[in-house]
């Protein structure tokens, strides 16, 4: 490849499944714009009908966790079960919960 | 020939050497992205192509399908407009090459899918989405390189220059498009081009770059004279029939 800083920058892409679900992180793509961004989003990622919305954001725009912070950050939950409603007993007519 | 046969025939010619040329792409685009939007383009064409050349088969009582008229054809017998068989050059050249035919074929197939013949309105409503998305994936070429780099814009103005001549040929009318008119089949082709024009014209001043100047339309690609181009685009893509006729996988 050519030199790594004269390539378009990364955006990371976001496709919405169907009306009612959220936008679900699927990959990247390079691009020189947003509008690039889009096109290039949507020929990569929703060629085969996956999605109804797209969204792009550049890659250099997201604030990542430190790995080397996960067990201060992530294993004080470990012990915490009771955080989970699984307690209840739920009535055989609700469908939806 | 019937005349509606010719008709379809030639709407399927066009998006079946367009959709061969921009093929021609697959693995050598500047970014893999790039890659990726060509092929998609050129898969939406060759699936116009299936619906028309199979229309035209019908029409034509011949016992021919879409295959049989796209892999057992010779040159002379094509029916597509001069713009599509040019070569691809630079990305550059294709682009501007997409920006003006798919400009004329959304305008074409946005009044065809009104037409009354329910077999040409039925493949205008479907294609009519996807040449929208190709003349705005290659209008924002166009503005890109043209309000680019120097050289971005110097070859964004060389494809525009190469392929600007071929584009009066779009909008030629004879009598076979009169009798898909009357047929209640065809667009009034001519009435296009002023629209047409308005349309690249907004383009290209976004861009900052000049319309290419007026030049005496090349024509002959519907009656079958065709540039040196196509022949060997049409070896290429019929070698495995010629090679091994009646191949299937």
């Amino acid at each position: 490849m050519s030199d790594p800083s004269q390539e378009w920058p990364l955006w990371e892409v976001f496709v919405r499944g169907k009306g009612g679900l959220s936008h679900r992180h699927v990959g990247s793509v390079h691009a020189a714009d947003a509008q690039m961004a889009l096109a290039h989003a949507r020929d990569t990622y929703t060629r085969r009908m996956e999605g109804v919305s797209l969204w792009v954001l550049p890659s250099a725009e997201i604030t990542a966790s430190d790995p080397g912070e996960a067990d201060a950050l992530f294993a004080p939950a470990e012990d915490k079960v009771y955080r989970h409603p699984t307690f209840y007993t739920i009535p055989d007519h609700i469908k939806h919960i | 020939m019937h005349a509606l046969a010719t008709h379809a025939l030639r709407l399927g010619d066009d998006a079946l050497i367009l959709g061969q040329r921009l093929s021609e792409w697959c693995g050598h685009a500047p970014a893999l992205e790039i890659d990726l939007s060509l092929a998609n383009i050129a898969l939406d064409c060759v699936g116009q192509a299936t619906h028309f050349l199979a229309l035209a088969g019908a029409l034509e009582g011949q016992g021919r399908d879409a295959d049989r008229l796209a892999f057992h054809r010779d040159v002379m017998d094509f029916t597509n407009c001069l713009l599509v068989e040019q070569p691809n050059g630079d990305f550059a050249q294709t682009i501007a090459r997409q920006f003006f035919f798919a400009h004329y074929q959304h305008l074409l197939f946005e009044r065809m899918q009104a037409v009354q013949d329910e077999r040409f309105a039925a493949i205008a409503a479907k294609a009519v989405k996807e040449t929208a998305y190709h003349a705005k994936l290659a209008g924002e070429w166009v503005i890109r390189l043209g309000d680019g780099t120097e050289e971005s814009r110097a070859r964004m103005e060389r494809g525009l220059d190469w392929m600007w001549r071929f584009t009066g040929e779009l909008f030629a009318m004879d009598e076979i498009d009169s009798a898909a008119i009357d047929a209640g089949a065809g667009v009034d082709k001519a009435a296009l081009h002023p629209l047409w024009d308005a349309r690249i014209g907004a383009v290209l001043a976004e861009a900052g770059l000049a319309p290419p100047a007026p030049h005496r339309p090349v024509l002959g690609g519907r009656i079958g004279r065709h540039s040196e181009h196509l022949g060997h685009l049409i070896s290429d893509m019929q070698f495995l029939q010629r090679a091994y006729p009646g191949a299937t996988w």
